[in-house]
């Protein structure tokens, strides 16, 4: 029976639902000290004079850390990433990338609030924070800029001084003959659409732990990290130390979504506290830390234009966008250039005219949040699409429809490079029958029916695609246990997504054994030699397809062996729930844990030269990406006197290649989109023209809770990979990409009679009545 | 005149085992719980009262860990997530249904989830949905979009009624 597309229970559950899981801040590493830090109150100021002696003679502190003592030891932090640039994609798209190094703590200059300025250790972390009170900082405050278009005007105060500018990267792409597309056209609308600042902010913040073996002063690091194994080598390089003697873990992880991928100021200072004391040493983030201090997303701006003919048959668009970077430029173009390679998403554009520019500011910096880049691109270009059939008169789906890519283009060549530097080609999927399936399910007559002169009914709608599984690779080891216990080993950790149940699932699949035999053991450097982490909705597809071979390549070995066990050919056997038979042949069976007995070393019956153990391990570098799907519409109220919206229902057409447990991607997709409404109606990051930031709490950023929660409606149209063995595709990030877009063109079609056009986010009641405000005194003159 | 600020005994019950510590008076519950006994079932999220992921019972009434001192809950009988399964071990129903509806991911919010939810339904076995909602609304999860949580929710009333019928 196959085990691929059933909703087997998690094996994760069990110990979470006990109290039993073991997250970052519940590890108990014998004598550790805690850390707290005293983080820069300043958006931009020189670090004058730093007096730590009130701190250092409190009882109970053991250090007292500055940038000016870790300048020596700590080089400035740069990830590789940040300047990796296809040559295919310096070819097509001329980008200039500057990056400057950011120091693990600045001894010089502070550039944003919440920046880590000073470490304190101490015996507990109650001590560390009385101690950072009584750390005295001279601060000589400088100009400061926050807004990214501010940033690039000439003039603007300087983030970096080493620089001219505060222009971080620039790039721009032209195809087709997008100027005559413009003349010709019979409509052109053209608008200016911001995806506002927002924050991952998993319920469990972000936190590290080390410790020094005390026999070979080996480094032992507990991060809640999503890619253990990138933070291992970014170890071993920062603190000039043989990886071989760092072994880094994630414990379970209570959620990421981006924001524990980047390696940060505090995964290398609490390792080197932990090496220059000889002592364990934790750090766990408050939720005002990481409000403040961990790296958020979005924070774009487009100014976009369509033409188009009378029909509404989009000829070409043109957009300009502008990006805050930060105050570091962390990670190059991997979100502009993503919102660049997903802004046509499903349509058929004859040309297209982009350009992007990212800036520096004095704010924390930007990374990839859920989505990373997607969800600014796809509410640019959906947005826009919506002023489109407005101006026509036409219906939103109507109009999306008639430029959808049809089936029969697959695979379709987007005539861009995408990051990886390959083509960037549509491999499968069906836009029309996804959109045809969400429409049909939409109800907006059941609503219509609540409608009033107050109450308005609205409905919005995103398409998008989503590039997925991205490399460059994965490891996965699989071993046979003479138990018959199955044992899988892989770089990919897991933050809640399920893994150890859907990777078993695949490991099960591919030998012929129960998945409740299957464990899968992540988040360890140690676990395999080599890895990446899971982000960028990839893991299913590379450690995946990892996990698969590896898993076939052991069935292989063990058929092998067998087939001498049973005086039998390797091909007459076959392997059900774990037990190796005959075909016809009922009596001869044997289980596959006995042939991993059989092949231990001490059995002196086992052949020889035959292999110690029935494993094996596969790296599994995937091709280009491959490319899921989804249509998202949201029907929403909104109370005219209040400006409260409420997103009713929300319906969602996903293809995302071959499910490997609905369950568990049906609460990917959810959970994603719950996020992406989120973003759309409350949650937002705001910074003052000084850069003190005002919503650094959990009143202030607020999150969605249960009573948001709209009903949701999922259909899946699964139209296999070609790409990869296992027929998958991505799936973490999709859910979040199209909510805002939907919501914002619900709400404007609720308020269609009132020629209310909504440019940002979040759909708040006060700026849902400003929009009505200000389109009723528009209207009368 | 005593220091004010000078760790004292705490003595409490919880999951029905009497235990006991020192704290200093500005040590929170959920610190105290965490670090001191070495529960870590109960989590915390934010500890400024938003998120409910240190939810706990005190005296039967769910309270947030973080909002509370530790020498405040002299003599208090707590219910921590630890205490939710049966003598025999078996999950509770509200547990069971968690896992069955798949209303959890990293698991993170799960505790205090679990403990609002209980609360609930030991005080209103028939909770209407709009209650359910209500009661909910106190904790945050960021992975499950919640429309599984309150499948969970559902399903755990709904199973506590059919055992009374
Ligand atoms: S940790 Fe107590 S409410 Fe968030
Ligand atoms: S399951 Fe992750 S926060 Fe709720």
């Amino acid at each position: 029976m196959s085990t691929i597309g059933v909703s087997v229970p998690r094996v994760e559950d069990e110990r979470l639902l006990r109290g039993e899981g073991r997250f970052l801040d519940d590890l108990r590493l014998e004598g550790a000290l805690e850390v707290a830090f005293l983080r820069s109150p300043h958006a931009h100021a020189k670090i004058g004079a730093i007096d730590a002696a009130a701190a250092l003679a409190l009882p109970g502190v053991v250090a007292v850390i500055d940038g000016r003592e870790t300048a020596a030891a700590l080089e400035p932090m740069v990830f590789d990433i940040a300047k990796i640039v296809p040559e295919t994609v310096r070819e097509a798209t001329a980008p200039q990338v500057r990056v400057h190094p950011m120091p693990a703590l600045p001894a010089e200059r502070v550039t944003y609030v919440g920046q880590p300025v000073v470490m304190v250790v101490a015996e507990s972390r109650y001590l560390a924070e009385d101690a950072v009170d009584l750390v005295a900082v001279e601060f000589e405050p400088l100009p400061a800029v926050v807004d990214a278009e501010r940033a690039l005007e000439p003039g603007a105060p300087l983030v970096e001084p080493d620089w001219e500018d505060n222009e971080a990267i620039s790039f721009s792409f032209e195809r087709g003959d997008v100027d005559a597309a413009f003349a010709a056209a019979a409509v052109v609308v053209e608008e200016s659409f911001r995806s506002h600042r927002q924050h991952p902010s998993p319920i469990e913040t972000r936190g590290v732990a080390a410790g020094v073996d005390p026999q070979d002063g080996s480094l032992a690091v507990w991060s809640s990290t999503q890619t253990p194994h990138l933070l291992q080598d970014f170890l071993a390089r920062w603190l000039h130390r043989d990886p071989e003697r760092i072994r880094v873990r994630a414990p379970d992880v209570g959620g990421a979504f981006g924001v524990k991928h980047s390696c940060y100021p505090e995964d290398l200072l609490i390792p080197f506290a932990a090496l220059r004391l000889g002592r364990a040493v934790k750090w766990a983030e408050d939720r005002a830390e990481h409000l403040a201090a961990a790296t958020q997303g979005r924070d774009q701006l487009h100014r976009i234009a369509i033409a188009a003919d009378s029909e509404g048959r989009i000829l070409a668009v043109r957009d300009s966008a502008v990006m805050n970077a930060g105050a570091f430029n962390l990670l190059g173009l991997v979100v502009p250039y993503n919102t660049f390679t997903h802004l046509l998403g499903p349509y058929d554009v004859g040309a297209l005219g982009f350009e992007m520019r990212v800036a520096v500011t004095n704010t924390v910096p930007t990374a990839p949040y859920r989505g990373a880049g997607r969800p600014e691109a796809v509410f640019a270009i959906e947005r826009a699409i919506d002023r489109l059939a407005r101006q026509l008169g036409a219906d939103p789906a109507d109009v999306r429809a008639r430029n959808l890519i049809g089936p029969e283009q697959m695979p379709y060549e987007t005539g861009i490079v995408y990051r990886d530097g390959s083509d960037q080609v549509y491999d499968s999927g069906d836009y029309p029958e996804l959109l045809r399936r969400a429409c049909e399910l939409v109800q907006r007559e059941r609503f219509e029916a609540t409608a009033s002169e107050r109450r308005r009914i609205g409905v919005g709608y995103a398409i998008y695609t989503e590039g997925t599984g991205v490399g460059p690779f994965e490891t996965a080891r699989v071993r046979i246990e003479p138990s018959g216990t199955v044992k899988v080993f892989t770089g990919a950790s897991s933050q809640g997504q399920g893994h150890r149940t859907t990777l078993a699932q695949v490991a099960a699949e591919a030998l012929g054994v129960a998945v409740g035999d299957v464990e899968v053991v992540g988040g360890d450097s140690a676990a395999v030699p080599s890895g990446f982490g899971t982000l960028a909705s990839r893991t299913l597809v590379v450690a995946g397809n990892a996990v698969s071979e590896a898993a076939a390549a052991v069935r292989a070995q063990a058929l092998e062996v067998a087939a001498g066990m049973l005086a039998a050919a390797a091909y007459e056997l076959e392997v059900e729930d774990g037990v190796i038979s005959v075909r016809g042949r009922p009596d001869a069976t044997l289980p596959l844990g006995a042939v991993a007995g059989f092949l231990t070393p001490f059995n002196p019956a086992r052949p020889r030269g035959a292999p110690p153990e029935l494993a094996a391990e596969s790296v599994y570098r995937p091709g280009p990406v491959t490319w899921a799907a989804g249509v998202h519409v949201a029907v929403v109220a909104v109370d005219l006197p209040t400006g409260v919206v409420e997103v009713l229902r929300f319906v969602i057409a996903h293809d995302c290649g071959r499910v490997v447990n609905p369950a568990i991607a049906d609460g990917q997709i959810v959970g994603g989109v719950m996020q992406g409404i989120g973003g759309a109606l409350h949650e937002e990051i705001v910074y003052d023209e000084s850069g003190q930031l005002r919503s650094g709490n959990f009143m202030d950023y607020m999150l969605p809770t249960a009573g948001e929660a709209p009903e949701f409606e999922l259909v899946h149209l699964d139209t296999p990979s070609p790409l990869n063995p296992l027929g998958v595709k991505g799936l973490g990030e999709g859910g979040a990409i199209g909510p805002p877009a939907a919501i914002a063109g619900a709400v404007e079609d609720a308020l269609a009679d009132l020629g209310v056009v909504v440019h940002r986010g979040p759909l708040g009641p006060s700026r849902v009545r400003d929009l009505i405000a200000s389109a009723a005194s528009a209207a009368s003159p | 005149m005593a220091d004010p600020g000078a760790a004292r005994e705490v003595r409490l019950s919880v999951n029905g085992v009497e235990r006991a510590g020192t704290a200093e008076p500005r040590l929170l519950l959920s610190d105290f719980l965490r670090h001191r006994l070495g529960l870590t079932g109960t989590h915390v999220g934010c500890e400024h009262g938003v998120c409910g992921a240190c939810t706990v019972l005190l005296d039967g009434e769910p309270v947030r860990s973080c909002l509370v001192f530790a020498v405040q809950a002299d003599g208090a009988a707590l219910r921590t997530v630890e205490g939710l399964a049966g003598e025999d071990g078996e999950l509770s129903p509200v547990q069971q249904a968690f896992h069955e509806a798949h209303g959890m991911q990293c698991g993170f919010c799960t505790p205090g989830f679990l403990i609002s939810l209980t609360a609930l339904l030991e005080e209103r076995p028939q909770a209407s949905e709009e209650e359910l909602v209500d009661a909910l609304s106190g904790n945050l999860c960021r992975c499950t979009g919640y429309a599984n949580i309150l499948a969970a929710a559902r399903a755990a009333r709904d199973r506590a009624a059919e055992g009374r019928a």
